[in-house]
């Protein structure tokens, strides 16, 4: 069995191991872009910050494809897919056969356009190589503008104040980090951030990017006609996810690629996993893209289990975020800003002096979303109890409590859960 | 393999087991000097929940499809070993709480006496028994194979 | 009355040094006589809310705390001693009887302390009970007068038809501590602990709880004046009947559990409202006379279709010889004299400290009594009140008494520690009181291996004695006060005791 993985990053390295569970002889290739071994993308904000080096960058230890058998070709683009003749065109003009193939390719930036957005000095933040460059470029910029104030915008951020530069973020919404948390909880935030000197302009966009006689982007006027003077412009609006290997294949995409529970793709023998598919929902009942890093690595976990032939069902995906915004922790899951008329229920608590939010979204006596900004310890039992459908009533009025627990459950439900392994 | 697993009918509610904890962890192991002199001081990785006349200690649970290790983005948080408990490297860790937001027994603690790192029950690694359940005086803890 | 000129009875001290700010005795004290102030981080003490139970002491991790007597004292005064002051102080500021836990603790003598026992030598030889079979069981019920035994082909056969009988493994059993008085957990330990070593345990007045069924076969249900929880399934559970018309602590009144006491599942056991004082009342209102006893216990009888011992208690009293001997007249399987310094969950303190006689006399004189009238053989009799070691049972059964009820001794062995305050529902050791919170801190089945241990130990030590005495069965003990001596005992004491002095 010759496994073929596109991809190196959560969900490629998932279905390493979740192939490994069930098959240790089969041949594993895994042919990446990037020309680095597994590393992690949320830390390369960190790795701006200087907060992490280039030692603690893997995702998984240096020995992770010794002791997992996988043959690597890292620097590798794959460019074309043959799905008749079960094999992947590279870049350099090879082709790899697989029996079974997956595609993790993740997201690629969205580059709306801008007029003046070819310039120098504009740039994305997705990939270590972006913090790298942005690395070396910091110490010589003064004034950075970065447009979109959602989880990548603000990771930028929080990488560059660590060395004291200018910073403005520019956002089309009312707030930042809008589809994650929402309006008071922003502002816990916003205050925090006016306070560490980081300007937020909202409810507009760049219009155009000026460039000086060199090429080199020097300001930009927003729509609502304002100007501001910058070297570097990051745009962080989004990622879509990563679709181009397959377009002209018959791979069935839609937003991402259409994937059932197992992670088949519409092609037999063909996988995807991670921010390039599009896979159940379990709050909206269908499926979706949720580029994060947990659904990504359980996709790719529950692909690799599929290939070897033991199909274990994906139990579906939910939005959850964990950030730390001027040191304020925010955790939010599910949907965190429900709709006014369609029978959703919403228990607040809110503490100014303290710093604490706490924000529970109940539907049909089900708990379907949360945030909790301060307070953010023992988050994952509300995780749990969305991921698991409990009827919350008996506990409802705990729900926001500081010390809500597992104690809170029902005798039998708690007896259960602490007597008893998850999954 | 072997998990602690905690009897609320007899758990009295000293909070002993969190005491044991701290002092399992702490570099020289003597109880006074864990608590009155020692820095930094380790958090108790079991806690116990107490609401009324109610109350039991709870530790990682040491899943078998453990949702932290799935959400870790650093790889900080792995299995011993097919079969054994679910550990956690501080070196890799950067705290940024994704275990927090994903565990649902809430059993990881956020410690942020010096870096950020997360806190959870290694089993006392090394021990024939964990701590907690060593030190309970009422026997509320028991470590046992249940599957 | 806010300030009270009571001193408090004992000192709490903290070692600084020591104490790790862990509050598990602020966790710990029901009486909330530790306080963690969260601004300085410190950990204080009110000492007058102590009421010496030990329990801080016993879980601080560090030993760093001290409990001992309030060293501050009054002007010595022989007559007006500082309890004698302090009591006075607590009825001026309360108008109440006083009230109080466990058994008498005034210094009247025990008379366990000066009988000594005898043992082997030259003679006689002792026995090795680790190389020879030693007996201690022991059968309680009524004994036929006379055997008749019929020859029929050569075989012998039996024809007097025998009493019901209880079998136990060694001559101890555990008491009537109901479940209300002590929580479920308590009562579980005993029941287990009686049913796994082969004795028996007593349900007091608290009747049956649905989870205690299982041990029925090892415990005998009461029916006292308040007939608590007294139902056919009950009566019929049990191993035996026991009417209770008195006890020890508490000698001419009635049963009290405090409304406090009596939750969900007492108020289901006893059969009683949630939340209602339970009273029992002094007397049984239908028994005024030895006539009126014997219908009841002909009455529990015939509902039990004869097939289970009665037993009837009382508490030692001057006239129990006389009573005892209705008693038996009466139809009484088994008597149980319970003695000055049995237990109780609560007795108004006077009556605890004043009321009753020692229960060595009282085993001296009934045993005697019976014997005189020859009638000792148609009852068991069980004595009870302040048994706390092996020597005191054995001395008991050398006295006349076929087998003994512990109690303390038992709720020590599950970490009772005497502090008197189990009328107050607050127990912090789990055992008497109901407060769930409370309550989960006795772990039935540790509670359960220390009685099976002390049990064990005591039945080793009573073989040990035994051997030493050159006897191997507890048969051939019983009344034997040949093999007792009295040291610093009056003749009158003696007289009673029916031993002769030390060296004759
Ligand atoms: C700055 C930043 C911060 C983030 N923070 C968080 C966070 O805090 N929490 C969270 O849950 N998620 C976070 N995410 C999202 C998270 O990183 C992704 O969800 C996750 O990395 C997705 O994994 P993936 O394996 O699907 O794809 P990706 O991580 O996008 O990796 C795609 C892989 O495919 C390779 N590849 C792409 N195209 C080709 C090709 N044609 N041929 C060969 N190889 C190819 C790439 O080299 C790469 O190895 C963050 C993302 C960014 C950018
Ligand atoms: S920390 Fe939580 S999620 Fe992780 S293994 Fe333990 S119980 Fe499971
Ligand atoms: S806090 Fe540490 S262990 Fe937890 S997910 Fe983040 S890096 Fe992993």
């Amino acid at each position: 069995m010759k496994y073929v993985i596109i991809g190196n990053s959560a969900a490629a390295v998932g279905c390493v191991e979740g192939i490994r569970k069930y098959d240790s002889d089969g041949e594993i290739l895994l042919v990446s872009k990037e020309p680095y071994a597994t590393y992690s993308r949320p830390l390369i904000s960190y790795y701006l910050a200087g907060q992490v080096d280039a030692r603690h960058m893997g995702y998984r230890p240096a020995s992770f494809y010794k002791t997992h058998r996988v043959t690597t070709l890292l620097g590798s683009e794959a460019v074309g897919l043959d799905t008749k003749d079960k094999s992947v065109r590279l870049s350099d003009g090879r082709t790899v056969a697989y029996d079974k193939l997956l595609i993790a390719t993740g997201g690629v930036p969205f580059v709306p356009p801008i007029e003046g957005s070819d310039a120098e000095g504009v740039m994305t933040f997705t990939t270590w190589d972006d913090a790298k460059r942005l690395k070396r470029l910091v110490p010589r910029l003064k004034k950075v503008v970065i447009l979109g104030g959602g989880l990548i915008g603000i990771k930028a951020m929080e990488g560059l104040q660590a060395h004291g530069t200018d910073i403005t973020v520019v956002e089309l919404m009312d707030r930042i980090l809008g589809l994650v948390l929402d309006k008071t909880a922003t502002s816990f935030l916003e205050r925090k951030l006016k306070e560490e000197g980081v300007h937020l302009v909202k409810e507009t966009t760049i219009k155009k990017i000026h460039k000086d006689n060199a090429g080199r982007a020097v300001g930009v006027t927003l729509e609502n006609g304002r100007e501001l003077a910058t070297d570097q412009v990051i745009i962080a609006i989004g990622v879509r996810p990563n679709i181009g290997l397959v377009k002209d294949s018959p791979v069935e995409t839609n937003r991402g690629i259409v994937v059932d529970y197992f992670m088949r793709t519409s092609e037999a023998d063909v996988y995807a996993a991670g921010d390039v598919a599009e896979a159940d929902d379990i709050l909206h009942h269908e499926p979706r893209v949720i580029p994060i890093l947990p659904n990504a690595y359980k996709q790719g976990k529950v692909a690799g289990s599929s290939m070897t032939g033991n199909e274990i069902e994906y139990p579906g995906g939910m939005v959850m975020n964990s950030v730390e915004v001027g040191g304020i922790p925010a955790i939010s899951a599910g949907i965190m800003n429900p709709p006014d008329d369609e029978g959703y229920e919403v228990k607040r608590l809110i503490d100014r002096k303290n710093g604490v939010y706490r924000k529970m979204v109940i539907r049909d006596n089900r708990l379907v979303g949360f945030i909790l900004i301060g307070a953010i310890d023992r988050a994952g039992i509300y995780t749990g109890l969305i991921r698991e459908g409990v009827n919350i009533s008996p506990f409802k009025n705990h729900l926001t409590d500081l010390d809500f627990g597992v104690i809170c459950f029902p005798k039998d439900l708690r007896t259960y859960k602490i007597s008893n392994v998850y999954m | 393999m072997k998990r602690v697993y905690a009897k609320e009918e007899i758990c009295a509610g000293c909070r002993l087991c969190e005491v044991w904890c701290v002092v399992a962890h702490s570099k020289s192991g003597d109880i006074v000097k864990a608590f009155n002199s020692e820095f930094p001081r380790p958090l108790p990785r079991v806690m116990v929940e107490e609401a009324g006349p109610f109350s039991f200690a709870l530790q990682c649970r040491h899943c078998m499809e453990p949702p932290c290790i799935e959400a870790c983005m650093t790889g900080a948080m792995f299995r011993d070993g097919a079969e054994g408990p679910v550990l956690h490297d501080p070196e890799q860790c950067v705290g940024c709480w994704m275990c927090v937001m994903v565990c649902p027994y809430g059993a990881i603690a956020r410690d942020v006496t010096i870096k950020k790192i997360a806190s959870k029950c290694d089993l006392c690694q090394g021990e024939e028994e964990p701590s907690c359940v060593a030190h309970c005086p009422n026997e509320a803890l028991v470590f046992e194979d249940r599957g | 009355m806010r300030f009270s000129y009571a001193l408090p009875e004992f000192l709490v001290e903290r070692d600084l040094e020591r104490c790790i700010r862990c509050k598990v005795c602020v966790r710990q004290c029901a009486f909330e006589a530790h306080c963690y102030d969260e601004e300085t981080d410190t950990v204080s003490v009110d000492s007058s809310k102590c009421v010496g139970c030990l329990r801080c002491v016993t879980m601080c991790p560090t030993s760093a705390l001290i409990v001992r007597q309030n060293p501050t004292s009054f002007k010595e005064n022989a007559s007006w001693t500082g309890r004698a002051i302090k009591d006075i102080f607590k009825q001026a500021e309360t108008g109440g009887v006083l009230l109080t836990g466990m058994g008498n603790d005034r210094p009247y003598p025990i008379y366990w302390d000066h009988i000594l026992l005898n043992a082997s030598q030259v003679t006689n030889p002792s026995i090795d009970p680790l190389r020879e079979p030693m007996e201690l069981k022991t059968y309680l019920g009524s004994k036929p007068d006379r055997l008749d035994i019929k020859k029929e082909n050569g075989k012998l056969t039996l024809k007097t038809r025998l009493a019901p009988q209880l079998e136990l493994r060694m001559p101890v059993m555990f008491s009537a501590l109901s479940y209300g008085a002590i929580s479920l957990n308590a009562s579980k330990a005993l029941a287990s602990a009686a049913k796994e070593f082969g004795t028996y345990c007593n349900t007091g007045e608290g009747g049956l709880h649905r989870d205690l069924f299982q041990y029925a076969d090892r415990t005998i249900v009461q029916c006292a004046s308040g007939r608590f929880g007294v139902y056919r399934d009950y009566l019929q559970a049990g191993a035996a009947i026991e009417i209770k018309i008195g006890q020890g602590a508490k000698p001419g009144i009635g049963g009290h559990l405090p409304g406090e006491k009596v939750s969900e599942e007492v108020s289901k056991t006893r059969m009683i409202p949630v939340g209602t004082d339970a009273l029992s009342p002094a007397p049984h209102h239908d028994i005024y006379s030895i006539e009126d006893l014997r219908q009841l216990i002909y009455a529990l009888k015939e509902a039990t279709r004869y097939e289970k011992p009665v037993s009837v208690k009382i508490a030692a009293v001057h006239n129990a010889a006389a009573i005892a001997s209705g008693m038996v007249r009466a139809g009484a399987d088994i008597i149980a004299l319970d003695g000055l310094r049995g237990s109780t969950g609560a007795a108004p303190t006077r009556i605890r400290n004043n009321v009753g006689i020692p229960i060595e006399l009282a085993i001296a004189s009934v045993d005697r009594r019976l014997r005189e009238e020859g009638i000792r053989q148609r009852a068991s009799l069980v004595a009870a009140g302040g048994f706390r070691n092996s020597a005191d049972v054995v001395k008991a059964i050398a006295l006349g008494a076929d087998a003994v009820y512990i109690g303390t001794s038992a709720l020590v062995a599950m970490g009772c520690h005497v502090c008197q305050i189990c009328y107050t529902g607050k127990c912090n050791w789990g055992i008497a009181t109901q407060d769930p919170y409370l309550e989960k801190r006795l772990n039935p089945e540790i509670a359960k291996e220390r009685l099976l241990n002390l049990l064990r130990a005591w039945e080793h030590e009573i073989k040990e004695m035994l051997g030493g005495m050159g006897i191997n069965a507890i048969e051939s003990l019983r009344g034997n006060r040949l093999h007792l001596r009295g040291v610093g005992l009056s003749d009158t004491d003696l007289d009673i005791l029916g031993i002769l002095p030390a060296g004759r």
